[in-house]
């Protein structure tokens, strides 16, 4: 409901309405009231109208409508939805010369082949691993500064972090892994750097060859490039707690703490349960550039993941069938968690996607 | 009550609020340290990797460079686009960003405009088409035929051509047209306008931050996509864009020896003007700022829209 009170908000400060006087503001409502009620007459009228016609009709008199949207939904069906014929290579020995009948079909074959790839099971393991951590952190950190930037009174302080903490979220993966292998290296990185003058560590650390710290190092590189854009959503959901909340509170003694926990979290639970539904159907496909780039030979074993097990398999095997195989499942696996976690917010009657 | 009471509570309802004082301050305090850490942690490694870029090659070997450059130089830089292959890198990024986005705005908003139309008798199924295309996504493999089976691969288009719509930001648009009183179509209805006029000369003006909102949006996504590059136009290093160029040169300093990577610099170094003093560290610390720049510059005009854009759409999913 909160987030109503968003949207009219936003939208009236959007808005460049025209010829807008606050003094006109009840004689433009009961003209409204009029149009409306006119407006309702003629639909009725139309309909009787149509009624007689037919679509076709209709639709040839919105011509102009039609070339504006058919071509482009046309287009958007071409790019989404035609290739999901391809997932017939999956139940095929796909060869990709022959024509698809002379293709030879295994059934489920190359799925039962995955379940039983150490391999593949091993990727799915570190895919769930580095997506549950990083999303957790993300949680975690993005509630906790829009905790604290809510807390900030001084217009100016606020502007300025938020300011800068949205600003790593426009670069790319590229520039992000780039600077977290500069920063974690061991000539003259700044981890390093800082941690063997404090005396934590004798020698420089090879971070980024460490196996045990490689999904720490993805969650917090991911933590540190999308935190402050996903305080966004939730400072939106705080400004529309109401305030005498806030007040009623203060009367009652509470100290800042204690509003935080007992007002602002509350207020923000159906925002966060939404953008956890939203997170539970990407498990499976978060984390494909990280791993990526951050990779090397000493921590193979955890950074493996299910795309990269597509893209090794797709492209440098040239096996298509299997890693189309490999991504169905992922799809599939990714659909049905999106699909759960809706079910279970609605059996807890919270607020839910679709 | 006695006035000794009142005098107690008195007391009482001082020392309370002299406690919450003192703890609202500790509070302030410390709410001001960890979100000055936050803007510290984050800004460090921009502002290390500037200083490095202006810094003397074999200067930054020996280490140290922190937040200014030691021995002042622009040969990085200059070694940097000396090259062909990063110049045009930055050319075909440039162009492909702009190409990019303003199709994608623009038929973006037509197509929100003509599905906002209440009135229209397609309106319902075409949404519906949409808004399931959101959720489906064949992958990787059958995508890639796709683009090769329409020819696209290797070739320019291939930038443009897959990505003329957008769905989400559909949505965003529409949204905040359907926010618009009918009245204004309406009028020009009656004046006799068609239907691509009034997208044109009514809608247009009035959503213009939700464009520039939407165009940060494209712009962005286009300026730093590097895996289309890899997918589909590797093979010809002149489509090759500015991204994929510094995650080759990142992938080759990181994964090969370091010979391999010097030897790549000092191949930058010799064709550029002067000099060997070039090293990986430092023409990596060039790219990855020439890379950011554009994006510098152009967000922080842009930021007013964008956080009442995700405001409208973070409620409309």
């Amino acid at each position: 409901m909160q987030n109503t009170v968003l949207t009219k908000y936003s939208r009236k400060t959007g808005e460049p309405f025209p010829n807008t006087r606050p003094g006109t503001a009840s004689v433009r409502g009961s003209t409204m009231k009029e149009k409306i009620h006119t407006e309702k007459k003629l639909k009725t009228a139309d309909i009787t109208v149509n009624s007689g016609g037919n679509l076709l009709q209709k639709i040839i008199k919105q011509r102009q409508l039609v070339w504006m949207s058919l071509p482009l939904v046309i287009y958007v069906f071409i790019f989404k939805f035609v290739p999901l014929w391809g997932w017939t290579m999956a139940f095929q020995d796909y060869k990709p010369a022959k024509h698809i009948l002379q293709q030879h079909w295994v059934g489920f074959k190359w799925f039962a082949f995955l379940l039983k790839d150490k391999e593949f099971i091993l990727s799915l393991r570190n895919t769930v691993c580095m997506s549950v951590i990083s999303t957790v952190l993300g949680y975690i950190t993005a509630i906790l500064i829009a905790l604290l930037l809510n807390e900030v009174k001084h217009v100016g302080v606020k502007r300025i972090v938020q300011t800068v903490s949205y600003l790593p979220h426009f670069l790319s993966w590229v520039i992000v892994t780039g600077l977290v292998s500069a920063v974690f290296s061991v000539e003259d990185g700044t981890v390093n750097n800082i941690l063997t003058s404090l005396g934590f560590i004798k020698s420089p650390v090879l971070w980024l060859s460490e196996p045990k710290y490689f999904w720490w190092i993805i969650g917090w590189t991911y933590v540190w490039k999308e935190v402050g854009w996903n305080t966004i959503v939730y400072l939106g959901a705080i400004t529309a707690i109401d305030p005498s909340l806030y007040e009623a509170a203060e009367i009652d003694g509470a100290g800042r703490l204690q509003k935080m926990a007992h007002i602002t979290l509350p207020g923000i639970r159906s925002t966060v349960v939404i953008m956890m539904i939203m997170s539970a159907g990407h498990i499976l496909d978060a984390n494909f550039e990280m791993p990526f780039f951050l990779q090397n030979g000493m921590v193979q074993d955890v950074a493996q993941t299910v795309d990269l097990y597509v893209l090794r398999y797709g492209f440098s095997s040239f096996n298509y069938a299997l890693a189309t195989a490999a991504g169905i499942f992922k799809n599939l696996v990714n659909i049905s968690l999106l699909l759960l976690a809706n079910w279970i917010a609605k059996k807890s009657g919270e607020e839910r996607l679709i | 009550m006695t006035e000794a009471d009142m005098e107690k509570i008195r007391a009482e309802y001082a020392r309370a609020r002299r406690r919450t004082a003192v703890s609202n301050k500790l509070f302030n305090i410390i709410n001001f340290i960890i979100l000055t850490m936050l803007v510290v942690v984050t800004l460090y490694p921009f502002w290390n990797t500037i200083a490095l870029s202006f810094n003397d090659g074999l200067d930054s070997l020996r280490g140290g460079i922190k937040f200014l450059p030691r021995v002042f130089t622009w040969q990085n830089y200059k070694a940097v686009f000396a090259t062909g292959t990063i110049f045009n890198a930055f050319s075909i990024s440039v162009t492909r960003t702009i190409v990019q986005t303003v199709l994608n705005v623009f038929l973006t908003c037509m197509l929100a405009y003509a599905l906002s139309r209440k009135e229209y008798a397609l309106r319902k199924p075409l949404t519906v088409i949409l808004v399931v295309s959101m959720y489906v996504s064949a992958g990787l493999i059958p995508c890639y035929f796709l683009v090769k089976n329409l020819g696209l691969l290797n070739r320019y288009a291939v930038y443009i051509v897959p990505n003329l719509i957008d769905v989400f930001n559909f949505i965003l648009v529409r949204t905040y047209i359907q926010s618009l009183p009918d009245s204004f179509v309406e009028s020009a209805r009656i004046d006799g306008a068609g239907e691509f006029r009034i997208f044109m000369q009514i809608i247009m003006p009035l959503i213009v931050p939700t464009i520039a909102m939407v165009a940060l949006f494209v712009a962005v996504g286009a300026w730093n996509s590097w895996f289309d590059t890899y997918l589909y136009a590797s093979g010809k290093v002149n489509l090759h864009s500015l991204q994929y160029v510094l995650m080759e040169f990142l992938q080759s300093s990181q994964n090969q020896s370091h010979s391999a990577a010097d030897a790549g610099a000092l191949a930058l170094a010799g064709s550029g003007a002067a000099g060997s003093m070039v090293t990986p560290v430092s023409i990596r610390a060039a790219i990855t700022i020439v890379a950011t720049v554009p994006i510098l510059i152009v967000y922080p005009f842009m930021q007013k829209y964008f956080i009442v854009g995700i405001a409208v759409g973070g409620v409309k999913e």
